[in-house]
């Protein structure tokens, strides 16, 4: 035996997932922070559209809203990764297309977070 | 048995068939049902386009007028407004996902009316976050 964990602790509430609820878990917790922070963003986005870039820079440099826009957007990629991944467990059934659309689906999210957050620094050292 | 076959175009055999998706009427439920996933799928595309507008940002001048010179065009705009929509449905749709997860909102008539309701103001939702954007408000709310 590799693990110290006994087979039935290993087991126990984990179901054939051996993961249990936690893909469900996650969706929800990240549901629930994406509600005041999509109503920021929503506060943040309307209140930069028809201005100028200027000001854009000027708003997104200040720290409190580079961090919630950082938390907005990487928890937002990170519920999409969740979401995203039991729409192709329902709708793909081929091994190769599935972990193909998964892997898609990590790098994509990687990615965006990225980029997302060296946007972001670079404004902040504007 | 071997001479009435049971196909759903032989329910003459009057054994009952098992349920299959094409015969039900679409209740309301199954509409926001359904809704709540291809936005969920539209809004992961949208966070890339929102990806772009950051880096626009960071690159200054000519990021923002390259940013605006693609989303300012009839199909440019067409994708936010359907952003707009899609975020303020998953969001109102959510609110309920979570609210079911909790153990409420389940009785039929409840959310075959919210269903509708979640419709309606979905579409309110995008409606006045353009209509702010295009009478030039949106810039008075900071």
């Amino acid at each position: 035996m590799s693990s110290a964990q006994s087979p039935l602790r290993r087991t126990r509430n984990l179901g054939a997932s051996h993961s249990g609820t936690g893909h469900f878990w996650r969706e929800r917790i990240t549901a629930a922070a994406l509600v005041p922070l999509s109503l920021w963003f929503l506060y943040a986005v309307l209140g930069l559209a028809g201005t100028n870039v200027v000001t854009a820079l000027r708003f997104l440099a200040l720290p409190w809203n580079a961090l919630l826009m950082a938390a907005f957007v990487l928890t937002a990629l990170y519920h999409a990764a969740l979401g995203l991944q039991v729409v192709i467990d329902d709708y793909v059934h081929t091994a190769g297309s599935k972990i193909l659309l998964f892997l898609l689906v990590r790098i994509s999210v990687i990615a965006a977070g990225s980029v997302s957050l060296f946007a972001l620094l670079r404004i902040a050292a504007f | 048995m071997a001479d009435t076959p049971q196909t759903p175009g032989n329910p003459a055999a009057g054994r009952p068939l098992s349920p299959h998706m094409t015969i039900y009427r679409w209740p309301a439920t199954m509409m926001t049902s359904i809704t709540h996933r291809i936005t969920g799928v539209g809004l992961s595309l949208g966070i890339l386009i929102l990806a772009w507008w950051l880096i626009a940002i960071s690159n200054g001048p000519d990021g923002w007028n390259a940013f605006h010179a693609v989303m300012n065009t009839p199909p440019g705009l067409l994708v936010l407004f359907g952003i707009a929509w899609a975020l303020g449905y998953h969001l109102l749709s959510g609110l309920r996902h979570l609210a079911w997860d909790l153990g409420y909102g389940f009785d039929k008539k409840l959310s075959e009316r919210n269903s509708v309701l979640i419709f309606g103001l979905s579409f309110l939702v995008a409606a006045g976050i353009f209509v702010l954007v295009w009478t030039g408000h949106a810039g008075d709310l900071q």
